[in-house]
C-alpha cells in the first residue's frame, strides 16, 4: 500500500504549499487557503494510510526508515537525512497533520475578513512541515532542524499582526525565550556527538552503555532546558502566555494541541538517556510538578480567556512532563495525555475563538456570561472539551489524567506521595479554574458591552469542532481500550519495572474523582451563584494579585535577567569606550603627540638638518672611539 | 717631518668646514664651506699615499676634485635657479620641507 | 737631542696655521666675496702642501681646476647673484650655533685623538720609490690601467654635469615675449603718462651721471626708478643729493 519511500510526502506536501504560496504572491490569494488545506490534509490521509499499513505488521516490524541524502560526512562522522516513522511518531503525526487540518478549516472562515489570509495559511503549512520534521527525524540533528523549523513558525505566526507592537514585541519574546531552549538542544546533540559520535537516536540508545552517568545526566539536563524552552515549561515558561497575541486558530494548533508539546516528545524520545539518568530525570519531574501547579494558579485569576487557556496548556503540559518524567511507568501515559490535550484543548480553543468571533474580539471573560442559548454549538462543543479537562469520566481526560496521577502516586517512597498530591492538587484547581472559565463565559449572566450582538459562528468553525469534541470524548475511552496506546508504544520503552502499589487504582480514581468534585463546586458556589462584575475587582488578595501578574514570571525574569544583562551590556559598552576605544585613540593620540614632538625637529631649515648630521658624526665617531679604545 | 702633521691640519679644517655649513647661512658660503671640507679629504687622501708609498689614494684625490668640480657646477646652477625664483640666496628661505 | 727643522717643517708651521686662520675666517667674514678670497688662499696652501708631499700633478691640479677655475666660477655666481649686503651673522635658528660649535669641538677632538691612536708608531713609506718614475707619469700608468674605467665613467659624469647646469640655468618662457609695438601701447595705457617716454636714466639733471646716482626729477628729488635694483639691494648707491645743481638757499650765505 504504502512505502517507507513515501515519508517524504509527509513532510513534502505542507512544504511545498508553505512555499508555493509565499512564492506565488498575491494571485493565490483567492484560493490560496484551500490550497493549503488540501496539502495539509493529502498529509494526514498518507499518514492514516501508513499507520494502517504499520498496524498490520509485525509489532517488530513496525519502525520504517526513509534516507533522504547523506548530509554531513566528515571523517567517521556522518549523518543522514533521514526519516524514521515508528510507534511513536506515527501517534504524532495523526495528531499533528489530523487537528492541523481540523484548524486549515476552522481557519477558513475565521480569517476570511484577514487580507493576509493566503500568507497566514502559508504559515500555517510551514509549521505543519516542520512539526512533522521534527517528530519524523531519526536523529537530533535532524529533529533539530524542525525544532528550529517550528520555532520560526511560532514566531511568524504570534506576529501575525504584528502591526500592534505589543503583538510583534510578543513574538520576539517567545522567540527569544525559545532561543534559551533550542541552546540546550544543541548543547546536548554537541555533547552527544562529543561523548559517542553519532546523534542518531538509534545510535545514542546503543552508545548510552558506554558514556558514563555524568554525560547522560548532562545530556539529559540539556534536553530538559530544550523541553522547557519550547514547551513553556518552568523556568522558560512565561512567552506563553504572550503568545496568545497570535490568531486563535495558532493559539489552537501550536500553542496548546502540537508545537508546546514538542518537549515532551523529546523527553519521551530520549527514554533510554533519562532512564539511564536518574538526576535528570528527577530534575524532569520536578519541573513538571511546578509547572502544573504554577500553571494552574495563574489560570485562576486570568480574565483574558486565551490567557487562562494558555495557562491550562502550561500546567497541563505539566502534567505530561511529570509523566514522561516518571520512567517506563510514564511515557506512555505522557504521550496518551498529550493526544487527548491536544484534542480538548484544540477544541476550547476553537471555542474560545467562536466567542471571540461572536462578541467583536472581545477576550475578556467578564463581558461574557449567558452565551449558553446565543451559541449552542459553541457552548457544547466548548463543555465537552472542559468536562475532559478537568477529568470527569468517561471523558478523555480522566483517563490519561487519572492514569498519570496513579503513576505519580505509586512511583515510590515519598517522592511518590509529594508528587500524587501536587498532581491531585493541580486536578482540583483544574477543576476550579475551568469550571470559572465555563461559568463566566456561558451560563452566568449576561455582561455584554452594548452594542455587541453574539452569534453562532459558520458551519466551516464548528465542525472542526465538533470533531475535536468527538476526540475528547472517545479518545480516552479508545486509547486506554485493553491498553492500546501502552501496549503500542510499550517496544520503544525499556521494561516497565514491577512494583507495589502504594495506592490501588480505584482509589485514586475515587480521589481524581473528589479532586474534581471540589473543585467544580467551589468555583460554582463564587461564580455561578453570585453575580460577577463586569470590571475586574481591584481589591483582592495578594495572592490574587500576584496570580494575575503571572505570579511575577516577566518581573523574575527582567529582574534576574534582563536587568543584570542590560548591566553587563552598559558595562561592556563602558568597557568599550574606556579600554578598547581609549587604547585604540591612545595609540593615536601617541602617535600624534610623538608626532608634535619630532615635528619640532623639522623645522624646515637645511641648516638643522645639516647640524644633525653633525651631531650623527659625531655619535659616530664616539662610538668608534669607543670600539677601538 | 712627520707627515700626519698633514692628517691634524686635514681634520682642523673639515671641522671647520663642518661648522661652516651649519652656521652660514648664504648658499655660497656654505657651498664654499662644503669645498673646504672636500679639500680637507683631498690632503688626507694625498697624505695616505705619501705614507704608503702608493699613488692610489693621489688618483683618488684627482677623482674627488673632478666630481667636486661637478658637484660645483649643478650646485651653483641650482643656487641660481633658487636665486631667479625667490630674490635670495639665503637657505633659510628655502624651507619650503616644513610647509 | 735637537730635531733639526727640514725646509718642509719650516714650510708647514709656517702655512699651516695660515691656513687654518683662513678657514676660521670663512665663517665669520661677513661679505661672500671675502670668504671666496680666503677659501683660494687655503686652496692655494693645500696645493703648496701637495706638491711639498711629492704630488706635484694633484698640486698643480688644485690651483689650475680648483683655485682657478672653481673660484672663478664661484665668483661669477656670486656677481650673478648679487652680494647680499644684509649677509648678518646673527644667528635666527635658536641654539644653533651652540650645537655646531659644541659638535664640531666634539667632533674635531675625537678624530683627532682617533688619528694619533691609528698612527702612533707606523713609519711613513715615503713616495721616493712610487714617483721614481716621475709623479705625472706614475699617476697616468694608473689612471690609464687600473683606473680606466672610472676616468671613462667620470668623464661622462662632467658632461652630465655640464648639461645639468644648462638645463637648470636655461630660463625658460612661459609667454611670448610681447612685441615692441605690445609694449609701446602698454606703457600708455596702464601706468601714468610720465612712465610712456621711458625710465629716466641714473645721473640725470645731478651733477653726476655714475650708475649708482639717481637722476633727480624736476623738483629736485632723487627718481628711484633711475638706477639699477641690484645696486639698491646692495646699497650701493650715492645719495644724489650732493651732487645736485646749486640750490638758492637764501638762509645760507654763498661761499665761493
Amino acid at each position: 500500500m504504502v512505502t517507507a519511500s513515501s515519508l517524504v510526502y509527509l513532510i513534502g506536501l505542507p512544504l511545498f504549499g508553505a512555499a508555493f504560496l509565499l512564492l506565488i504572491g498575491r494571485k493565490a490569494d483567492k484560493w490560496g487557503h484551500i490550497f493549503a488545506t488540501a496539502m495539509s490534509a493529502g498529509s494526514f490521509i498518507l499518514g492514516l494510510l501508513h499507520f494502517f499499513e504499520m498496524s498490520s505488521r509485525a509489532t517488530e516490524d513496525r519502525a520504517i526508515t526513509q534516507t533522504l541524502f547523506t548530509w554531513i560526512e566528515v571523517g567517521s562522522f556522518k549523518v543522514d537525512a533521514a526519516l524514521l516513522l515508528d510507534q511513536l511518531s506515527i501517534c504524532f503525526v495523526l495528531l499533528i497533520s489530523g487537528v492541523g487540518t481540523l484548524i486549515h478549516i476552522y481557519s477558513i472562515s475565521y480569517m476570511a475578513h484577514d487580507e493576509n489570509r493566503r500568507r497566514f495559511f502559508a504559515y500555517l503549512n510551514l509549521f505543519i512541515a516542520a512539526m512533522l520534521l521534527l517528530v519524523l527525524g531519526n536523529s537530533y540533528l535532524n529533529l533539530y532542524v524542525g525544532w528550529e523549523g517550528v520555532g520560526l513558525a511560532s514566531y511568524l505566526l504570534i506576529g501575525f499582526w504584528n502591526k500592534k507592537p505589543a503583538y510583534a514585541t510578543a513574538s520576539k519574546k517567545a522567540f527569544v525565550m525559545n532561543r534559551i531552549g533550542d541552546m540546550g538542544l544543541s548543547f546536548a546533540i554537541m555533547i552527544a556527538f562529543a561523548t559517542m559520535g553519532t546523534v542518531s537516536f538509534e545510535g545514542v540508545k546503543e552508545s548510552v552503555d558506554r558514556v558514563g552517568t555524568p554525560t547522560l545526566t548532562a545530556i539529559g539536563i540539556m534536553l530538559l532546558i530544550a523541553a522547557t524552552g519550547k514547551s513553556a515549561q518552568f523556568p522558560l515558561q512565561a512567552w506563553l502566555g504572550d503568545a496568545m497575541a497570535g490568531p486563535t486558530p495558532v493559539s489552537a494548533l501550536i500553542h496548546a494541541a502540537t508545537m508546546v508539546t514538542a518537549g515532551v516528545y523529546l523527553i519521551v524520545r530520549s527514554n533510554f538517556i533519562f532512564d539511564a539518568a536518574p538526576t535528570a530525570q528527577l530534575l524532569v519531574v520536578i519541573v513538571g510538578a511546578i509547572t502544573l501547579i504554577f500553571g494552574a494558579i495563574i489560570g485562576m485569576a486570568k480574565d483574558d480567556i486565551k490567557k487562562a487557556l494558555a495557562a491550562s496548556t502550561m500546567s497541563q503540559i505539566g502534567y505530561m512532563i511529570v509523566g514522561a518524567g516518571l520512567g517506563p511507568a510514564g511515557y506512555a501515559f505522557a504521550i496518551m495525555h498529550l493526544l487527548t490535550h491536544g484534542f480538548f484543548k484544540a477544541g476550547m480553543f476553537l471555542g474560545a475563538g467562536s466567542v471571540m468571533h461572536g462578541m467583536n474580539d472581545e477576550v475578556n471573560m467578564r463581558k461574557y456570561g449567558g452565551l449558553r442559548k446565543v451559541m449552542p454549538i459553541t457552548f457544547v462543543t466548548f463543555g465537552l472539551g472542559y468536562l475532559a479537562i478537568i477529568g470527569v469520566p468517561p471523558f478523555a481526560g480522566f483517563y490519561s489524567k487519572d492514569e498519570i496521577i496513579a503513576t505519580a502516586f505509586n512511583s515510590g517512597g515519598a517522592q511518590g506521595i509529594i508528587l500524587g498530591s501536587v498532581t491531585l492538587l493541580g486536578a482540583v484547581i483544574t477543576a476550579f479554574y475551568m469550571t470559572r472559565v465555563m461559568v463566566l463565559t456561558f451560563t452566568s449572566k449576561a455582561r455584554w458591552d452594548e452594542g455587541v450582538h453574539p452569534h453562532e459562528s459558520p458551519v466551516l468553525m464548528w465542525l472542526p469542532m465538533a470533531i475535536l469534541a468527538i476526540g475528547s470524548v472517545t479518545a480516552g475511552y479508545l486509547f486506554t481500550q485493553g491498553d492500546a496506546l501502552v501496549s503500542w508504544l510499550a517496544p520503544l520503552f525499556a521494561k516497565k519495572e514491577e512494583y507495589d502499589e502504594l495506592m490501588p487504582h480505584s482509589v485514586v480514581t475515587v480521589l481524581a474523582i473528589t479532586a474534581v468534585i471540589i473543585g467544580v463546586t467551589a468555583a460554582l458556589m463564587k461564580y455561578q451563584f453570585k453575580s460577577v462584575d463586569a470590571i475586574a475587582p481591584s481589591d483582592v488578595s495578594l495572592a490574587t494579585r500576584l496570580a494575575r501578574n503571572d505570579l511575577g514570571q516577566d518581573l523574575f525574569n527582567e529582574a534576574i535577567f534582563m536587568r543584570p544583562g542590560q548591566a553587563l551590556t552598559q558595562g561592556l559598552v563602558i568597557v568599550d569606550e574606556k579600554v578598547i576605544d581609549g587604547a585604540v585613540h591612545g595609540i593615536g593620540s601617541m602617535a600624534v603627540g610623538s608626532g608634535a614632538t619630532l615635528r619640532r625637529t623639522q623645522s624646515g631649515y637645511v641648516r638643522s638638518y645639516a647640524a644633525l648630521i653633525l651631531v650623527g658624526a659625531l655619535v659616530l665617531l664616539a662610538a668608534i672611539w669607543v670600539v677601538t679604545q | 717631518m712627520d707627515p700626519y702633521n698633514y692628517l691634524y691640519l686635514a681634520a682642523l679644517l673639515f671641522t671647520i668646514g663642518a661648522v661652516g655649513v651649519v652656521v652660514r647661512r648664504n648658499a655660497i658660503v656654505v657651498f664654499m664651506c662644503i669645498e673646504l671640507m672636500l679639500n680637507a679629504g683631498n690632503l688626507t687622501l694625498v697624505t695616505f699615499s705619501r705614507i704608503n708609498g702608493d699613488l692610489n689614494g693621489q688618483v683618488v684625490a684627482f677623482f674627488t676634485m673632478v666630481v667636486a668640480a661637478c658637484e660645483v657646477v649643478v650646485g651653483l646652477a641650482i643656487i641660481v635657479a633658487i636665486y631667479r625664483s625667490r630674490r635670495s640666496a639665503s637657505i633659510d628661505d628655502a624651507s619650503l620641507l616644513k610647509r | 737631542m735637537l730635531e733639526i727643522a727640514t725646509p718642509e717643517t719650516v714650510m708647514f708651521w709656517a702655512l699651516a696655521p695660515l691656513s687654518v686662520l683662513a678657514a676660521l675666517g670663512m665663517l665669520v667674514v661677513k661679505k661672500a666675496v671675502h670668504s671666496a678670497i680666503l677659501l683660494a688662499f687655503v686652496m692655494v696652501t693645500l696645493a703648496i702642501f701637495y706638491i711639498a708631499q711629492g704630488a706635484i700633478f694633484l698640486g698643480v691640479v688644485q690651483i689650475v681646476v680648483y683655485t682657478g677655475a672653481v673660484m672663478m666660477l664661484f665668483l661669477f655666481i656670486l656677481m650673478l647673484v648679487g652680494v647680499d649686503a644684509s649677509d648678518s651673522l646673527i644667528e635666527t635658528i635658536k641654539g644653533l650655533r651652540w650645537i655646531a660649535i659644541t659638535a664640531a669641538l666634539g667632533f674635531g677632538g675625537l678624530i683627532i685623538t682617533l688619528i694619533a691612536r691609528a698612527t702612533l708608531g707606523r713609519t711613513p713609506v715615503g713616495l721616493e720609490f712610487a714617483n721614481s718614475g716621475g709623479n705625472v707619469e706614475g699617476i697616468a700608468m694608473l689612471l690609464f690601467s687600473d683606473y680606466v674605467l672610472p676616468f671613462e665613467v667620470i668623464s661622462a659624469l662632467l658632461i652630465t654635469a655640464a648639461l645639468g647646469a644648462m638645463v637648470l640655468a636655461h630660463h625658460q618662457r612661459t609667454n611670448r615675449r610681447p612685441s615692441q609695438r605690445e609694449q609701446a601701447i602698454a606703457r600708455f595705457r596702464t601706468g601714468s603718462l610720465s612712465d610712456a617716454a621711458g625710465l629716466p636714466g641714473p645721473g640725470v639733471y645731478a651733477l653726476h651721471n655714475a650708475v649708482d646716482v639717481p637722476a633727480l626729477l624736476p623738483d629736485g628729488t632723487p627718481a628711484p626708478t633711475s638706477i639699477s635694483a641690484t645696486l639698491k639691494a646692495r646699497g650701493d648707491v650715492i645719495e644724489s643729493a650732493q651732487f645736485q645743481l646749486d640750490v638758492v638757499d637764501p638762509t645760507v650765505k654763498e661761499e665761493k
